[in-house]
């Protein structure tokens, strides 16, 4: 394996690590507050099919990321609704949210486009172009770092630098600020905010809608930079990949990052060799499908450190009883 | 409420046509779905041409899960149509228990061999239409690389698969071809991105001409071989269309003929076995204004040549059906 293969398998892990990256950043702002959300795969396919839609019908992709951010924070809405202020399950509002979109997103692109549940393909302004970062048409020659910044690092699209740049601005939110300290707070001890005069449900919904903002991002990205177009199903389990990720980071967004990395990267990895030969064992392509959630398991039972989730999660918060 | 009223409006027109269509044959399409722009896609022409042609009416169900299978195939079989056409390897088993049971009902089932005196069978020569798109891949690749991306890792797509390593070895003998599978489990006929990510893997290992064999998957291969700049083969119906002066051409399998005979036998459909391959024209390559451009007559020349001598039994397409194996890599 030489430099340049390498170079490859990490350029195709950042590509596949964006998705999981965004909504694992997502499911984190909403378990954070106390809201445990396995809608985040219903979320993303809402924001996949819309933001390609309106790309489709206007071709401007701008305009497809802003309404699949909307159907995502829509969702979250509902999920908002019925676990915060009806105080409902939260799991069940989100197992539903996941069904709501799986059927709905190709019943209205039959009836939109009647090309059998998926969008026209996008083509020119209506998708995402990779974006160049200065200098690297000049440094490409330059061995292993100028290789490393033309490949690796430019030639993305946009989407995926708003995601890296997510981590530390998640951070700085989550844990230098006032409303960062609020929000993990309600996660942990709601009681407590509520003493303290500030309005658990007023946080809660806000951790929510920021999971929407960063699901749907995560879905357009799916949709019209990945790809060029809704497809159905096209999640295919992504946001369930990212809900282990975010276990398996211990709801810390640096963790988030590496978690994500590494997922993407087995992914890139399986692509890239279907079987791998160790030497007279074969590892087979399955094993490193399911690898993610192995993990996530091994690190649930407590054998590579703790997973502590936030102790108010799952709990609706009810004022007086 | 005007929601609930649609509901009720449309389950009354379930429940009225279903008593209605005795006699109707019907058609049921695979997980893929019914507009797929490939193999469903395909099945859903052959019957519209029959209604159009003969002015009589069928029914359809797309299934949503597999456990609809059993429930659907019962369910057209209980309502009186006949035949029952169903697309796709993953009925077989299913079919194989359902069939008795209806033994005055007529099944014709696509891709795969079911054994019973009232199904007839259709299967294709798949591997030699792989064959011969795969000559034109290996005179169409300037780095003598090309790349096979198969849907759900199946026998029947590795007899893709296997053909068109056959034909691509027969044009060039020195030529290296990388061969990729999506997944093990359905999601792989419908995941585009992973399509995507696969192509992009091949690209980078120096393929370029690539053939998606994948359903839904497909449009993703086709979509980053596009956007990479190099060629792809489409598969099933003619994909040349969605990326005009990329696709190479499309390993076409006619479908649509084994849905309109189906239909067009009624009642007294003939029943067993039933091979389509390139004599009958049951597969082949697709030609059209879209990848005229990049087809020299050559290779029109080389790939008609092969045809004649693959029909007249001259050249022997391994099928890896026959044994689960394939002869080259």
């Amino acid at each position: 394996m030489d430099f340049a293969t390498v170079l490859q398998v990490f350029d195709s892990t950042v590509r596949l690590a964006t998705p999981l990256l965004l909504a694992c950043l997502a499911g984190l702002y909403s378990e954070r507050a106390g809201i445990f959300d396995i809608g985040l795969e219903g979320k993303m396919l809402a924001a996949a099919f819309f933001s390609g839609a309106v790309a489709a019908v206007t071709g401007s992709v701008w305009l497809g990321l802003l309404a699949g951010i909307a159907a995502s924070m829509a969702l979250s809405g509902i999920h908002g609704l019925a676990s915060i202020t009806f105080r409902g399950n939260q799991l069940i509002s989100g197992v539903a949210i996941n069904f709501l979109a799986a059927g709905l997103t190709v019943v209205i692109a039959q009836d939109w486009f009647q090309q059998g549940g998926r969008t026209p393909s996008l083509v020119g302004g209506a998708r995402f172009s990779p974006i160049e970062l200065p200098f690297a048409e000049a440094v490409k020659d330059v061995p292993i770092i100028g290789q490393t910044y033309y490949q690796l690092i430019s030639g993305h699209t946009a989407l995926v630098y708003i995601a890296f740049a997510m981590v530390p601005l998640t951070w700085w939110l989550l844990f230098r600020t006032r409303f960062g300290l609020r929000l993990r707070a309600v996660g942990e001890n709601p009681a407590a905010v509520d003493t303290a005069g500030v309005s658990v449900i007023g946080i809660r919904y806000a951790a929510v809608a920021i999971c929407g903002l960063l699901c749907g991002i995560a879905g357009a990205y799916l949709a019209t930079a990945l790809q060029a177009g809704f497809v159905k199903d096209m999640t295919a389990g992504r946001g369930y990949i990212a809900l282990a990720a975010l276990i398996f980071a211990k709801w810390r967004p640096w963790y988030a990052l590496s978690s994500t990395l590494l997922f993407g990267f087995l992914q890139a990895i399986a692509l890239r060799y279907q079987n791998i030969d160790l030497g007279g064992f074969v590892v087979p392509v399955q094993f490193m499908d399911a690898l993610p959630y192995i993990l996530t398991v091994v690190i649930l039972a407590g054998f590579v450190g703790k997973a502590i989730p936030p102790r108010a999660g799952g709990e609706p918060y009810a004022k007086e009883r | 409420m005007t929601m609930m009223q649609k509901f009720l409006g449309a389950a009354a027109t379930l429940a009225l046509s279903a008593g209605a269509s005795l006699a109707d044959p019907a058609l049921i399409y695979d997980l893929g779905g019914k507009f797929d722009k490939s193999f469903n896609e395909a099945a859903h022409v052959g019957a519209e041409k029959w209604k159009a042609d003969t002015g009589n009416s069928y029914n359809e169900i797309e299934l949503q899960s597999e456990a609809q299978r059993e429930q659907a195939l019962r369910r057209f079989a209980e309502a009186g149509n006949n035949p029952i056409v169903m697309t796709g390897f993953a009925f077989g088993s299913v079919l194989g228990e359902v069939a008795p049971d209806y033994p005055d009902t007529k099944f014709a089932i696509i891709d795969m061999v079911v054994d019973a005196p009232n199904v007839r069978s259709v299967v294709f020569n798949e591997h030699e239409g792989s064959y011969l798109v795969g000559m034109m891949a290996a005179m169409a690749s300037e780095s003598g690389t090309v790349g096979f991306i198969g849907g759900m890792d199946i026998p029947l797509i590795r007899k893709f698969a296997c053909g068109y390593v056959q034909g691509v070895k027969a044009a060039n003998p020195d030529a290296t071809i990388i061969q990729n599978m999506t997944g093990t489990t359905p999601a792989a006929w419908n995941d585009p991105v992973k399509g995507g990510e696969l192509t992009k893997a091949q690209i980078s290992q120096g393929a370029d001409v690539v053939y998606a064999a994948a359903g839904g998957t497909g449009v993703g291969v086709l979509q980053a071989a596009a956007d990479e700049g190099i060629l792809s083969i489409g598969v099933d119906s003619n994909q040349n269309h969605l990326h005009p002066g990329k696709v190479l051409t499309s390993m076409t399998k006619r479908v649509d003929i084994a849905v309109y005979d189906a239909f067009a036998g009624g009642m007294d459909l003939e029943t067993g076995f039933n091979v389509l391959g390139l004599a009958e024209d049951g597969v082949g390559y697709a030609m059209d204004d879209n990848n005229a451009p990049l087809v020299s007559d050559e290779m029109v020349a080389a790939v008609e040549a092969a045809k004649a001598k693959i029909v007249a039994g001259e050249i022997a397409v391994h099928d890896y059906m026959s044994d689960n194996a394939c002869p080259v890599k």
